[in-house]
């Protein structure tokens, strides 16, 4: 028998985050009253973060399979075959909490997680993405969040030496009492070279590799799954530093380790650190497991067992090794400078067994930790339609070209180069396409192959119609690297919402995943891995809710792509796709008319993947080399991205009969692109386009040093350019 | 040409300098800093970019201390050529190799971006493949690339023609704004008084490919090597 020395009160179950019939259902599990470092344990094991005890149930609907994918959701990362023995593995994770309370290291631990999610599994990390929404810019919070968060990105992925290409950074007041901070981490190892987290062997080896375990991230599990109040500043003390320079060496000695096959298995200590790791590889490979704690390395002394097994320091993993192996993988560590311990053993006992100063401390049984989690059915409602507003129900307030150049310049729309002139986004001497493109394009090794990488979700079209603004999501990221010549291969989803306890955020929850798997299996663009972030409000207030997708997709030939850049004078402009000038949800609706509603965009994936396979096609013919894809903003906002990033004008002379001209340039109309090419080969598209019934119809000609909207005012590229640059650099020094 | 690119915990652009050195024609291999010498016939030791020792105590001031230093410095007493680039230029001025420092960024901030450079003399082994006055496209990515020294290092700089390249605009004008980390004079890289060690800030290694930018940093490498096919 265990000797108990804390009485566990039902306050102190209460503090661990456990309701009461989650710990009743613990005591009957275990058969007795279990010890505080045990509560611990099982708090870390079953909170919303780690056991996925409200999502689970509806995350069974998604489409996960396809012949290139190797690994699906349910391991560090999800992995698929790119070809010639090579497989790319990535995954994206949010760290919303933590970059609320403390945004440089929440922000640069976030990056550092997901980071160790790739090269747990044996790839060197080759790109990072994100994805991350702030509050409205007027609130008070806001620019010390951007600047923290994006410093904390920079800094951590600068230093350990990985390019972050792209992202997306957005403002909306629903987020003022909870940022979105999502990292998305991509990397590349040989297929018969990938690394599980599955222990196998009675009596081997586990070692622990990293840095020291410290005080650090206690409870940080905990604090993610729960919604945040005013005093959630007192939480600080729960968020990790994180060390970069000790990541990169991890990262080094890990590959070099795996590399001399001494590796059974592996799993970082990511949330709930020793705790999450230790039972995930027991029970993946149906193993008790054993662990000593006199043996862990610890930053400080006194440290107790139920310290140990919460702490959430950075940088470090466990390992099973093969047994005989130990003195040469010490050798690697030793070489790196890093910590390495043999810290316990597996045993064929299905029992996690803690030991501390020649005491058990814990003794679970392992696989019900993890597979006897409580999973909830929880009631949800679905979200009341909204009407369809028709176009001509929304009168232009201003001029087409003064709307669109408020546009360029509004938060959202405007440049983030001050953001991501923080990340380096040039190291490794592999990226074609750099920030502010459609898709980033990372060359793959020295090539010919490339991956189109893209972070996408448009939160305002998920509230308004969970349903179709979750099939937008997976549909605008499989559009953005279409747009850039690549083949779409999967997606790993980060679903950020609001608590699962209020039945219209898990009605929003719920529809969003419907939309997402509808969309993944008609574009053939499964999940193979995710995260879920629920609770994500304060005082009530809920976030919009913000299912990101992080989308790749695969370039035979990364030197055959696309940019949204005007090239030349005197190109064709075609628009590819139907528009009937949908306003409702749209930013004009937003940000020129002040109004949020109407019912958002459908999305007919049927024309989504027919328009795009053509658009691919022209592109992968090197018939196209200029391709932007129409979302925010409509075709206008399009026009002006792709004549700043070229230098070059347009002007615009056709557009539809019957359809309102502002109606026409700023709706948001979906499965649409703009293409640029000679004029000579337009006719053939057209042609091509018309035989197999997709709707192409040329809008004007490039040139000149102005975009020159129908009947508008020409703005000339400059002005666009400066309006487009201005906005953020202004904010952050307080002049906007 | 040999060349020796040193590995030190925490160096992250060492791969992408063999490139560009691979692609010029040079033989470049990676040696770890725990080495005491450096492989035979090294022609070139190169200091890549990175966070050595995770800048955690000031740039480069461990590196510049490290075990293979010493064989670094008497490589260079012999007149032989060395290359720091980035962490590589800090770790230089700490281990006494160039005068000055670099200091934070004059934003504060680290940043990444393409910069043209305006190169200062075409006569040293470096920049041979360059026209003197040329403005060169390349990239920096740093947060602590502000070239500082005192009134007399600088004046002696400028008299005796050690400044390498000025941070300049694309007709090779050297102007404030392009001036984005604030080093003094524009100051972008040096050499040293015998013209066999340049540090510099930006980064000629990854603008080695037109699919990857431009080639404007080969000329760079294949000063280098040239130097080397010809005295051999």
């Amino acid at each position: 028998m265990i000797r108990n020395d804390v009485a566990i009160t039902p306050e102190l179950v209460k503090e661990h985050g456990l309701k009461p019939d989650e710990y009743e259902r613990f005591v009957n599990l275990i058969g007795r009253e279990p010890t505080i470092t045990e509560l611990g344990i099982v708090s870390a094991m079953w909170n919303e973060h780690c056991s996925y005890k409200s999502s689970r149930i509806h995350l069974r609907g998604l489409p996960t399979k396809a012949p290139w994918v190797i690994q699906g959701p349910g391991e560090n990362a999800g992995v698929i075959d790119i070809g010639d023995g090579l497989a790319c593995i990535f995954k994206m994770e949010s760290h919303n909490h933590p970059s609320f309370i403390e945004p440089y290291q929440g922000a640069a631990t976030g990056v550092g997680g997901i980071l160790r999610d790739v090269f747990t599994m044996g790839a060197r990390p080759i790109a990072a993405l994100n994805f991350l929404r702030f509050g409205e810019p007027d609130h008070p919070k806001t620019p010390h969040l951007v600047s923290g968060v994006v410093a904390g990105i920079g800094g951590y992925g600068n230093s350990f030496g990985v390019p972050t290409v792209g992202g997306s950074v957005g403002f909306d007041k629903r987020y003022n009492g909870n940022i979105l901070v999502n990292a998305m981490a991509v990397g590349l190892a040989r297929t018969d070279e990938i690394w599980y987290a599955k222990a196998t062997g009675v009596g081997n080896p586990i070692v622990y590799l990293g840095s020291k375990t410290g005080r650090d991230g206690i409870h940080g599990a905990t604090m993610a799954s729960a919604e945040f109040d005013d005093a959630s500043e007192e939480k600080r003390p729960t968020v990790q530093v994180g060390d970069p320079f000790a990541e990169k060496l991890l990262l080094e000695a890990c590959l070099e380790l795996m590399k001399s096959g001494a590796v059974i298995a592996i799993q970082d200590m990511g949330a709930a650190g020793l705790t999450s790791s230790a039972v995930e590889m027991g029970a993946k490979g149906n193993l008790g497991i054993e662990l000593d704690l006199d043996k862990v390395p610890c930053r400080e002394e006194g440290m107790t067992a139920y310290e140990m097994m919460l702490s959430e320091s950075q940088e470090r993993m466990l390992m099973v090794l093969k047994p005989g192996m130990e003195q040469e993988a010490e050798a690697i560590f030793h070489k790196w400078g890093l910590d390495f311990a043999v810290i316990g053993k597996t045993t064929d006992t299905l029992r996690f067994v803690i030991k501390h100063g020649g005491e058990v401390k814990a003794d679970l049984p392992i696989k019900e930790l993890g597979d006897e989690a409580p999973l909830y059915d929880r009631p949800w409602v679905e979200s009341p339609k909204l009407p369809v507003i028709a176009p001509d129900n929304v009168k232009a307030p201003m001029s087409e070209a003064e709307a669109l150049l408020k546009l360029v310049g509004s938060p959202d729309q405007c440049s983030k180069r001050w953001v991501w002139e923080q990340y380096d986004h040039l190291i490794l001497g592999n990226t074609v396409q750099t920030p502010g493109g459609d898709a980033a394009i990372v060359r793959v090794e020295d090539g010919p192959k490339g991956l189109a990488l893209t972070t996408d979700v448009t939160p305002r079209y998920c509230e308004a119609d969970p349903f179709e603004g979750g099939k937008q999501a997976v549909a605008e990221a499989w559009r953005n690297i279409t747009a850039v010549g690549g083949l779409p291969l999967a997606i790993t989803d980060n679903l950020n919402f609001a608590s699962p306890e209020r039945p219209e955020s898990m009605g929003q929850f719920v529809g969003c995943v419907k939309g997402i798997g509808e969309a993944c299996k008609a574009l053939d663009f499964p999940v193979v891995s995710g995260n879920v972030s629920l609770y994500n409000e304060t005082n009530g207030q809920g976030i919009l809710p913000t299912p990101a997708i992080g989308g790749v997709g695969l370039l035979d030939d990364v030197t055959v792509h696309a940019s949204l850049a005007f090239r030349r004078e005197g190109e064709a402009i075609i628009l590819i796709g139907a528009s009937q000038g949908w306003l409702g949800q749209s930013i004009y609706l937003r940000d020129v008319c002040g109004r949020e509603e109407g019912a958002p965009p459908p999305v007919d994936l049927l024309q989504e993947k027919r328009n795009g396979d053509f658009v691919r096609q022209l592109i992968r013919s090197g018939q196209v080399k200029t391709v932007h894809d129409v979302s925010d903003g409509g075709i206008a906002l399009a026009l002006a991205e792709m004549a700043m990033a070229g230098g070059v004008g347009a002007e615009i002379t056709a557009f539809p009969e019957g359809l309102s001209l502002h109606a026409f340039l700023f709706g948001e109309d979906q499965a649409r692109y703009l293409i640029a090419v000679d004029e000579d080969v337009a006719a053939d598209i057209l042609y091509e386009a018309g035989a197999i019934g997709i709707p192409a119809v040329t809008l004007g000609l490039t040139g000149g040093d102005a975009l020159i909207l129908p009947g508008q005012q020409a703005i000339s590229v400059k002005q666009l350019k400066a309006a487009h640059e201005a906005w953020l650099p202004n904010y952050m020094t307080g002049k906007a | 040409m040999k060349s020796a690119v040193i590995v030190f915990p925490g160096s992250n652009r060492e791969g992408d300098m063999v490139r560009a050195l691979t692609l010029a024609g040079s033989d470049a291999q990676k040696v770890w800093h725990a080495e005491t010498d450096l492989p035979k016939g090294t022609d070139l030791v190169v200091l890549p970019g990175g966070f050595s020792y995770g800048d955690y105590l000031r740039c480069g001031a461990i590196a510049g201390r490290a075990t293979v230093m010493d064989a670094v410095r008497a490589h260079a007493a012999r007149g032989g050529l060395v290359l720091g680039v980035c962490n590589g230029f800090q770790i230089l001025c700490e281990a006494g190799l160039l005068p000055g420092i670099l200091m934070r960024n004059a934003n504060l901030k680290f940043i990444c971006h393409r910069q043209f450079l305006r190169v200062e003399r075409n006569d040293t082994a470096f920049t041979k493949a360059y026209v003197k006055g040329q403005a060169i496209d390349v990239c920096v990515a740093h947060g602590e690339g502000n070239y500082t020294a005192d009134e007399e290092t600088l004046k002696r700089l400028e008299g005796e023609g050690l400044v390498a390249f000025r941070y300049a605009d694309a007709q090779g004008h050297v102007t404030q704004d392009a001036n984005r980390n604030g080093s003094m004079n524009s100051i972008a890289g040096i050499y040293s008084t015998k013209l066999n060690v340049l540090g510099m800030m930006p980064h000629p290694e990854n603008l080695v490919e037109n699919l990857v930018g431009g080639t404007d940093g080969r000329g760079l490498f294949e000063s280098l090597v040239s130097s080397f096919s010809k005295a051999a």
